[in-house]
């Protein structure tokens, strides 16, 4: 059972650390509360839909989904977010806005069938006797290469620099020249791509309904918030623990099933009696 | 949102029959954004347009035609719409009946709001014995008003699904040999599940000398109805040794079962309840991979239940293309609540639900005749429903088929509707278990 729990708990957690790398980033980074986040997840689901339905191969169909969600994500976010970013409780209700109006958007355009992406990796293979579905190893390891990437360009960049900068304190990176309201869109740019990639991923584990994005939106809020604000490290780290949460439920309570997330969701409030600002929340300021 | 619009475009009429403009308003209840409310409606607008066309209701000398209302009850999402959505259609658009439903829990709350303003409800969709056990029978000037169509109450589906186990079972141990088939059960969390489960939990390790199922039960997983994965459930079914997985779903997750289930090619054989699994879109919405899933359910391609089943499913296809859900019930509850307005002569509610009670009318789903409880009876000569497998990429019933209800007293009584195939072990279960 040992190891059940371990290849399922990891499968699980390359998904929800997919879903909670672009919210982090914003919300670490960035310092937006973007509620949306996971509704640019749903969007790259239907458009991989759509243009694979139209006839497209799956390469071309990701290429193009993903630039679709990042170009819409950009102008959405100049319309609806860029106007009221310095006030977060509007920042709040404004993506959340957003985040219903993808959903009658793509519900008016696709019903509310459950839709079926292809996975891009069929099949299955076995590791330690358990049944893994390719598309969750290659899920597992796009998280792992994003995590990577993410932190390459904050750490290693001129542009992570400005990031870094503009997240710890905006005034005096306007004062020193930057562009920071350029800098913000590139992390929000940075994080409907990475939404889009979590479609590209996900989408195929899931059915595609116009409400799938509340589920994950659950998640992440919960990993990042576990993982402690601004800590991209923290986010990633606070989905596995949930993954884990959720898989050990499963196996250990299995007519307790159904209260998997709930579980989950009962760690994080335990993590912060213990810990206020979450597992990372204080220790890595340097992230921000 | 959706509701909110819906509540301003409920009053969807169906064609006019030319007659009076005396109107019987109807209000279909149902999850409208889900399969489930969608084939309620379109079920419930084929009979209205079928009763209409054919010259409407006659009673004391008016002739009324059909109206629709659609009250789109929201029910897979808890919250407070159900009960809204009933409301509202009572006091502002005014409905004199009401059919469908589907979530128990919803139609605990919205068939008491049915009952406080004294309409009646026949319920399309909900199985849960409790909407009708212990309120009509017990409290019946409160509950009088309530009638269920469709399906079958949970207990006799659990029966249903019970004796489907047991043919599956024993085909186990015909084909591969294994004498004790070790049964899992995957019951998404709700009110109407947990009878099932119990029920068969129960029988399952029970012998068959004593008229149990001789097998063995390695363990229920509850997963939540609306739940994304349940990859981790299968991987502990699996683990856990099963050869059967018993599934008893009504929600969304009865598609993510699918998915999953055929994807990683579990190696257990799926049956039991999966109201996805009914629909036509079945396979294109499990990509595929739902093949050889089982399901009880009431409408399989070219079986006729009654002389009114392929009629009605070659209707419903020309008319809406896709196979009828088992919420498509509501056109068999609308039928018989018009014969019902007519027996009655009358539109007064007492007057009607007397003649509701004394119901005996031949449907697309059998020979409905309601008990004490305004329930549908069970049985050959009554309801059964089918047990419907898809192969070849088409929902074929595998039973009845030769179906023996009561060997002990009538040997030669032998149930079996034509057109019914045999059940098929999926053929990676067969590689997995063969020789072992």
């Amino acid at each position: 059972m040992i190891a059940d729990i371990l290849v399922s708990g990891l499968v699980r957690s390359g998904v929800y650390a997919m879903l909670a790398l672009g919210f982090g980033l914003v919300f670490g980074v960035g310092r937006i509360l973007n509620l949306a986040h996971t509704a640019f997840y749903m969007l790259a689901a239907y458009a991989i839909f759509a243009l694979v339905g139209g006839g497209l191969g799956m390469p071309l169909a990701a290429l193009l989904a993903t630039l679709a969600v990042a170009g819409i994500g950009l102008v959405l976010y100049k319309l609806f977010v860029e106007p009221v970013r310095e006030l977060e409780a509007t920042v709040l209700l404004s993506t959340l806005a957003l985040a219903v109006l993808i959903q009658e958007v793509c519900h008016v355009l696709f019903t509310a069938d459950l839709l079926f992406v292809p996975p891009a990796f069929p099949g299955y293979t076995s590791l330690a006797g358990v049944r893994v579905g390719h598309q969750e190893v290659a899920t597992l390891v796009l998280a792992v290469l994003s995590l990577i990437g993410v932190r390459f360009v904050l750490a290693r960049t001129r542009l992570g620099l400005a990031i870094r900068a503009c997240a710890q304190d905006r005034e005096v990176a306007n004062l020193m020249g930057m562009n920071v309201n350029r800098v913000t869109a590139i992390v929000m740019a940075l994080g409907f791509l990475l939404a889009a990639l979590a479609g590209l991923a996900v989408a195929p584990l899931y059915p595609v309904e116009p409400r799938m994005w509340t589920h994950p939106l659950v998640i992440v809020l919960a990993a990042v918030v576990l993982g402690g604000l601004g800590s991209l490290k923290g986010s990633v780290i606070g989905a596995v623990i949930l993954a884990f949460a959720e898989v050990l439920v499963v196996f250990l309570v299995p007519g307790g099933s159904y209260l998997r997330t709930a579980v989950a969701l009962l760690i994080m409030v335990g993590v912060f009696l213990l810990r206020p600002e979450g597992l990372f929340g204080a220790g890595i300021p340097e992230e921000r | 949102m959706r509701s909110l619009i819906c509540s301003f475009l409920l009053a969807v009429s169906v064609f006019a029959v030319g007659v009076s403009g005396q109107v019987i308003r109807i209000g279909v209840v149902g999850p409208m954004a889900y399969i489930q409310g969608k084939h309620h409606w379109q079920g419930a607008v084929l009979a209205a347009e079928e009763i209409n066309a054919a010259g409407g209701i006659t009673v004391g000398g008016r002739t009324y035609r059909i109206e629709l209302v659609q009250v789109d009850s929201n029910e897979m999402q808890p919250g407070p719409d159900a009960v809204t959505a009933v409301e509202r259609a009572i006091t502002v658009s005014k409905v004199d009946f009401l059919v469908g439903g589907f979530r128990t829990e919803a139609m605990l709350a919205m068939t008491e709001v049915a009952c406080d303003y004294k309409k009646i409800f026949l319920i399309a969709g909900a199985a849960e014995n409790k909407l009708l056990e212990g309120r009509v029978d017990k409290n019946y000037n409160r509950y009088k008003y309530l009638f269920r169509v469709t399906p079958a109450r949970s207990t006799y589906l659990a029966q249903a699904a019970f004796i489907q186990l047991r043919e599956v079972m024993d085909l186990f141990r015909r084909e591969l040999g294994i004498a004790e088939p070790r049964v899992a059960i995957l019951a998404e969390q709700a009110e109407w599940a947990t009878p099932i489960v119990t029920f068969l939990t129960l029988q399952v390790n029970a012998p068959l000398a004593v008229g149990g199922l001789g097998g063995r039960h390695v363990g229920t997983w509850r997963p939540s109805a609306l739940a994304t994965s349940l990859t981790a459930e299968l991987t502990a079914i699996e683990r856990a040794g099963a050869h059967i997985v018993f599934t008893v779903f009504s929600g969304p997750v009865g598609v993510v079962f699918g998915r999953d289930w055929g994807r990683l090619q579990i190696p257990v054989a799926a049956l039991g309840i999966n109201v996805e699994a009914q629909a036509q879109g079945w396979l294109e919405a499990t990509g595929g991979y739902g093949a050889y899933a089982a399901t009880v359910g009431i409408y399989a391609d070219g079986v006729a239940v009654t002389p009114q089943t392929l009629p009605f499913i070659e209707a419903y296809r020309a008319r809406f293309g896709e196979l009828p859900l088992y919420t498509a019930g509501t056109y068999d509850a609308i039928y018989i609540l018009a014969d019902a307005i007519r027996r009655a002569g009358s539109l007064g509610t007492d007057a009607v639900i007397a003649a509701l009670e004394a119901t005996d009318y031949v449907g697309t789903i059998g020979r409905i005749v309601l008990d004490k409880t305004h329930d549908p009876l069970w049985g050959p000569e009554h309801l059964t429903g089918l047990g419907v497998q898809w192969q070849d990429g088409a929902p074929r019933a595998f039973w009845p088929r030769e179906w023996r209800p009561d060997p002990g007293n009538r040997p030669d009584f032998v149930v079996g509707f034509p057109g019914t195939v045999p059940y098929q072990i999926p053929p990676w279960v067969v590689v997995h278990w063969q020789g072992k």
